[in-house]
């Protein structure tokens, strides 16, 4: 009766043949096309050094007003311009400011390439059922997969740094864009739809005019989850070399320094609140001409 | 510059003749064409087949430069016939032919230009880009042309002083109410300077004083640039009131085609009949089909034959007589109408086919 007690797994020793097999084969691809693949991410990587080593060489002043200066400019609220500029000067004081600069870094690179990838991507799917019911699973497992698994093969194929840190990041914080924007484009009002058609609008004239422009609130809220989704996987991104607030938060649960780790951690809360806020009342303003409604 | 001289060409001609027109919805229309043109009902069809009958062999000429009203009630394929003139549902048989080409046979190219030049179109809940300005909404049509900026928002102003908006441009949409709104929407159509204008609808999301000011702008409007225009209503009063020639579609078949006293005098069967049964026949009823032959002695004033009988029944009580003279379009008096066959035709509405000789044997 020992079926009943035991699942009949695989054979062990077949198991073990299975899992050598696959690894040995991913080994040797890496081994062949590691140059390629990492000279097909050589501009990406020429992006993330230069991001970065513009946020750290600039004088922390020109810097601190930049930032304030996006948040105004975003936000147009006052409130929300003075919390950014509190949140910087905290960092700042309990010295975070560098560790800061450089997450900021990656996770301004990796939203932009998410919005460069996911936009359209979104978009084709939006077009195509067939598309959309072949890339929702993939968004699921690419989302619902633990961080650290995927790391594992970025790594064996481009070892330990900014590139494949990037990566990471890229993976988990994609899908939240594509399906909004899919989401957005497909929700547009079908009449207006057929008012761009009945005036003879070719089909880039119907995306730019139309589908985009109504879209955009979804849009924005795709952009919004995916900037939080990027902070939330520096820390885990740091196990693979990436530099920034993730790194002291690592050295502190290895060497038990609840402050370190407090003070890192609350950082992170502080950037990604300034992010949030700044980006969601954005989209809020861009949406401006709904809000004055007829007789209200 | 070739497809803008036929297009001018087109302009002079943009009568609108439909076919055979017939739309089957559902996965397989085709397959079931030769059944209902065989005779299969409408119901047949949706109960065993699964399948929408649309429209059903509709013929159809709109003389250029008049309104043809199509009318009927929802669910009866007044919208899809529409959407067929400009193709944005296709036909499963039949020809659509406007200003002598075959809309159903353009390529995806010509269809296109043909949307740009030939045709505009309003729609029943305005369709305007929530994201744009009065203005930017109007200029739509002529941006698409690719007509420059300059000129698009020229044109744009006109109309939007013509459909009495100015001082608006810089509004959004829901900043205005829904008569305002259509007016945009009216104004961006006519920007497009098409001699085909399709109205789907256009008026009946709004209140009933609001539509009454809006068919005047139109009325207004057509009476100058004298466009083919195309009207969808469920309003008999809005359809006598617009249109030189009505057609009433009942479950995807026209049943009634002709003038508004056509089809109040002559309803062709008892659903037209219910349809006009409470309309203003004074204000539809011309004098010509009532009048007696030679002039009264009594009349003092004259009017024309194409006036209706209010104007009749206005002009004899302002003068205090009981008869008025009817002249032709030359001023030849030709007839006379007294206030008793005037308010006999006014007010007589059942039994209008039964004339004295219908009258049951003794």
């Amino acid at each position: 009766m020992e079926w009943l007690t035991e699942f009949p797994a695989m054979d062990k020793s077949a198991l073990r043949a299975l899992k050598k097999s696959i690894d040995g084969g991913f080994r040797a691809w890496t081994r062949e096309n590691g140059d390629a693949v990492e000279a097909f991410f050589e501009p990406i990587k020429q992006m993330l050094i230069w991001s970065e080593k513009f946020l750290l060489n600039t004088p922390w002043p020109i810097i601190l007003l930049g930032i304030v200066g996006i948040a105004w400019f975003a936000s147009r609220s006052w409130k929300i311009t003075l919390m950014t500029f509190v949140t910087m000067v905290l960092i700042g004081y309990f010295d975070m400011w560098d560790n800061t600069m450089r997450t900021i870094s990656i996770m301004l690179v990796s939203t932009f390439v998410s919005i460069v990838l996911g936009i359209p991507i979104g978009i084709a799917m939006s077009k195509s059922d067939k598309l959309q019911s072949a890339v929702t699973p993939v968004l699921d497992v690419m989302q619902t997969m633990p961080g650290f698994v995927y790391l594992i093969p970025v790594v064996m194929l481009l070892g330990i740094g900014k590139v494949p840190g990037l990566l990471a990041v890229v993976i988990y914080a994609i899908p939240p864009i594509i399906r909004l924007t899919n989401l957005g484009i497909r929700m547009v009002d079908k009449e207006v739809l057929e008012a761009a058609d009945a005036f003879g609008s070719s089909a880039w004239q119907r995306l730019k005019n139309v589908q985009i422009p109504l879209a955009m609130p979804t849009i924005m809220a795709g952009i919004n989850q995916t900037i939080m989704m990027a902070l939330a996987l520096v820390v885990i991104a740091s196990m693979i070399g990436v530099k920034g607030l993730g790194q002291p938060v690592l050295q502190a649960i290895a060497n038990q320094y609840f402050t370190l780790g407090m003070f890192n951690g609350l950082a992170i809360v502080g950037v990604a609140i300034i992010f949030d806020r700044v980006s969601q009342a954005y989209g809020k303003r861009l949406q401006s001409h709904s809000e004055v409604v007829h007789g209200k | 510059m070739g497809s803008k001289a036929t297009a001018d060409m087109d302009k002079k001609n943009s009568s609108v003749e439909i076919r055979g027109l017939y739309k089957i919805f559902g996965k397989r229309p085709q397959h079931f064409l030769q059944a209902v043109k065989d005779g299969m009902s409408k119901q047949e069809l949706q109960e065993q087949h699964g399948h929408v009958l649309g429209l059903k062999d509709i013929n159809l000429t709109m003389e250029a430069g008049s309104i043809q009203v199509v009318m009927g009630l929802s669910g009866s394929g007044k919208s899809t016939l529409i959407r067929h003139i400009n193709r944005l549902i296709d036909p499963t048989a039949g020809e659509v032919i406007v200003g002598g080409q075959d809309v159903c046979k353009m390529n995806k190219r010509t269809l296109r230009d043909f949307r740009r030049h030939e045709t505009a179109m309003v729609f029943q809940k305005f369709a305007l880009l929530p994201h744009r300005t009065v203005i930017n909404n109007v200029v739509y049509g002529l941006e698409v042309q690719g007509v420059p900026r300059a000129r698009q928002e020229s044109e744009a102003r006109r109309w939007i002083d013509r459909v009495g908006l100015s001082g608006f441009e810089d509004n959004f949409p829901n900043q205005l109410s829904g008569g305002m709104q259509q007016r945009v929407g009216l104004a961006r159509a006519l920007a497009n300077d098409a001699p085909l204008l399709l109205m789907d609808e256009a008026f009946s999301a709004l209140d009933p004083l609001i539509r009454m000011d809006m068919q005047s702008v139109l009325l207004d409007l057509q009476s100058e640039l004298k466009k083919t225009i195309v009207f969808i209503t469920h309003d008999v009063d809005e359809a006598l009131r617009l249109g030189d020639r009505i057609a009433i579609l009942r479950d995807g078949e026209v049943i009634q085609e002709g003038t508004g006293q056509d089809i109040v005098l002559e309803p062709a069967d008892e659903y037209i009949q219910n349809f006009v049964k409470d309309v203003n026949r004074g204000r539809v009823i011309l004098t010509e089909s009532v009048m007696s032959d030679g002039p009264h002695e009594d009349a003092v004033a004259e009017i024309n034959i194409s006036d209706h009988l209010e104007t009749a029944a206005r002009s004899m009580s302002e003068d205090e007589v009981a008869a008025v003279n009817i002249t032709d379009d030359d001023g030849k008096v030709v007839g006379h109408l007294d206030m008793e066959s005037t308010v006999a035709a006014i007010v007589k509405q059942e039994d209008r086919h039964t004339t004295p000789d219908d009258k049951p044997a003794p």
